[in-house]
């Protein structure tokens, strides 16, 4: 049975969920740090708007991006200009759909990492002589690592189960191949139980073990 | 009191939060200067306000001829720009990083093996050599006290501070404690200030003694003068 099951889904699925959490780590720990600094702006307005994905319904959050991102528009049409490609219905845009749900998971974590590094520990390096860019580098991220990965698990996670936005900005294939959340879709729509079951126990037996992973790294972690 | 070359620290702060309000005019020369006081009298604050981690709404601090603020003038240097060692309550080992590392910080512009070099011989100065690749989770209290000394000291200060940094030791390990900062602070010539609550402390190590109340010095002067009348408030 499993010989005639088509892997390429989950495959495209684990490409586009490693790269988006590249993606949110990156983004999120800046928002996080940026987050933390008391004296920002509109703090609270700017947490808001990063955590909206996670109260929108993901095809609105798709329809959003489509309309910002669309190749018509300013942003589109630059990024087209620039790499040639563009990003609706592209690998690109799954990226990108997954990467925005997964955002503000990542930010949240993150940022949790950040404010349970003791404040003295900080104190002590400005007075060390350290800048704060040495400080956040040496002390804060280090010290925050438990959070950076919980952050990474639940971003990748998130964006491996990606349906709805990833639907809106990438269609429902990228180079003829769906993700594997939208392969069970389409398999479950086409009766072919044996395949709509072998992919979820394969998306299941990845995400599974991808939490006893990361749970066993953040415990290793934190005892250090 | 004895009295050891250098530059003196002076300073006038001013502050107000909600009810509390903080006015004194410091004067410490080279030596150990114990600021005493109940707790929330405001002892903490001066220390975070001479290391630039607190701002008040008035004030001057100069070291020697360096000026580190003047609010009148709009001078504020940075906390990573005084050459200072604050010994914080906790002292605040960082505790991913083993004693050599914690020392080595405060020296990020020494070529890498000369830093190591001399973070060693500073552990090995304060008595805790062997201590060198073992993270802080392992030290005792007293081991714990030593590194944290010789990683203020690696910065080569001009004010050292202390905040409360023996008050869970016993009386054994605070006198040698003692006994250490009285020579470091001789051999550098540096005023250190040395915020507690414990005459008995203050008895081990101030030349001079600032007693400060609700805010306020209520009484300076050498250790033994104040102390004695301390003594006699207190008993």
């Amino acid at each position: 049975m499993l010989g005639s099951i088509d892997w390429a889904p989950l495959a495209l699925s684990l490409r586009v969920a490693s790269l988006a959490t590249v993606v949110t780590l990156v983004i999120g720990t800046a928002l996080a740090l940026l987050l933390t600094w008391r004296k920002l702006p509109a703090r609270h307005l700017i947490d808001a708007v990063i955590s909206a994905p996670l109260v929108l319904p993901p095809t609105v959050l798709g329809y959003y991006l489509l309309v910002l991102l669309g190749r018509d528009r300013a942003i589109g049409r630059a990024w087209e200009a620039v790499f040639g490609a563009p990003i609706v219905f592209t690998f690109t845009g799954a990226v990108i759909a997954a990467s925005v749900g997964s955002l503000p998971l990542v930010v949240r974590s993150i940022r949790l990492g950040i404010e349970s590094v003791e404040p003295d520990l900080i104190a002590a390096a400005r007075t060390l002589g350290a800048r704060p860019a040495r400080v956040v580098a040496t002390i804060v991220l280090p010290l925050a690592a438990p959070g950076l990965v919980a952050g990474a698990m639940l971003g990748f996670a998130r964006a491996l189960g990606d349906y709805g936005a990833t639907q809106m900005l990438a269609g429902a294939r990228i180079g003829g191949t769906p993700t594997a959340s939208i392969f069970v879709m389409d398999q479950l729509l086409a009766n072919h139980d044996d395949q709509v079951f072998a992919m979820s126990l394969a998306t299941t037996i990845v995400g599974v073990a991808m939490l006893y992973f990361a749970n066993r790294l953040t415990h290793r972690l934190r005892r250090a | 009191m004895h009295s050891v070359p250098g530059a003196g620290l002076a300073a006038t702060i001013r502050l107000r939060r909600g009810e509390f309000a903080l006015d004194v005019e410091l004067r410490c020369p080279p030596g150990i200067t114990c600021v005493m006081g109940p707790s929330g009298a405001g002892k903490s604050t001066i220390l975070s306000v001479l290391a630039g981690l607190a701002l008040p709404d008035a004030g001057r601090i100069t070291l020697g001829d360096e000026v580190w603020l003047d609010r009148a003038r709009g001078v504020d240097v940075p906390v990573h720009q005084r050459r200072l060692a604050f010994v914080l309550q906790g002292l605040a080992l960082f505790p991913h990083m083993s004693a050599l590392g914690n020392v080595a910080y405060g020296m990020p512009d020494v070529a890498r093996r000369e830093r190591r070099a001399r973070a060693q011989a500073l552990l090995d100065r304060v008595g805790v050599g062997h201590l060198a690749r073992r993270r802080p989770r392992t030290y005792s209290g007293g081991e714990a006290q030593r590194v944290a000394l010789a990683r203020a000291l690696a910065r080569a200060p001009r004010l050292m501070l202390l905040d409360e940094p023996f008050s869970a030791l016993d009386r054994a390990l605070r006198a040698q404690l003692a006994a250490l900062v009285h020579e470091l602070v001789d051999e550098l010539g540096i005023p250190l200030i040395h915020v507690t609550h414990s005459v008995a402390e203050a008895r081990l190590l101030a030349d001079q003694v600032i007693r400060i109340e609700r805010g306020a010095v209520v009484a300076s002067g050498p250790a033994a003068a104040v102390l004695a009348s301390a003594a006699t408030l207190e008993e």
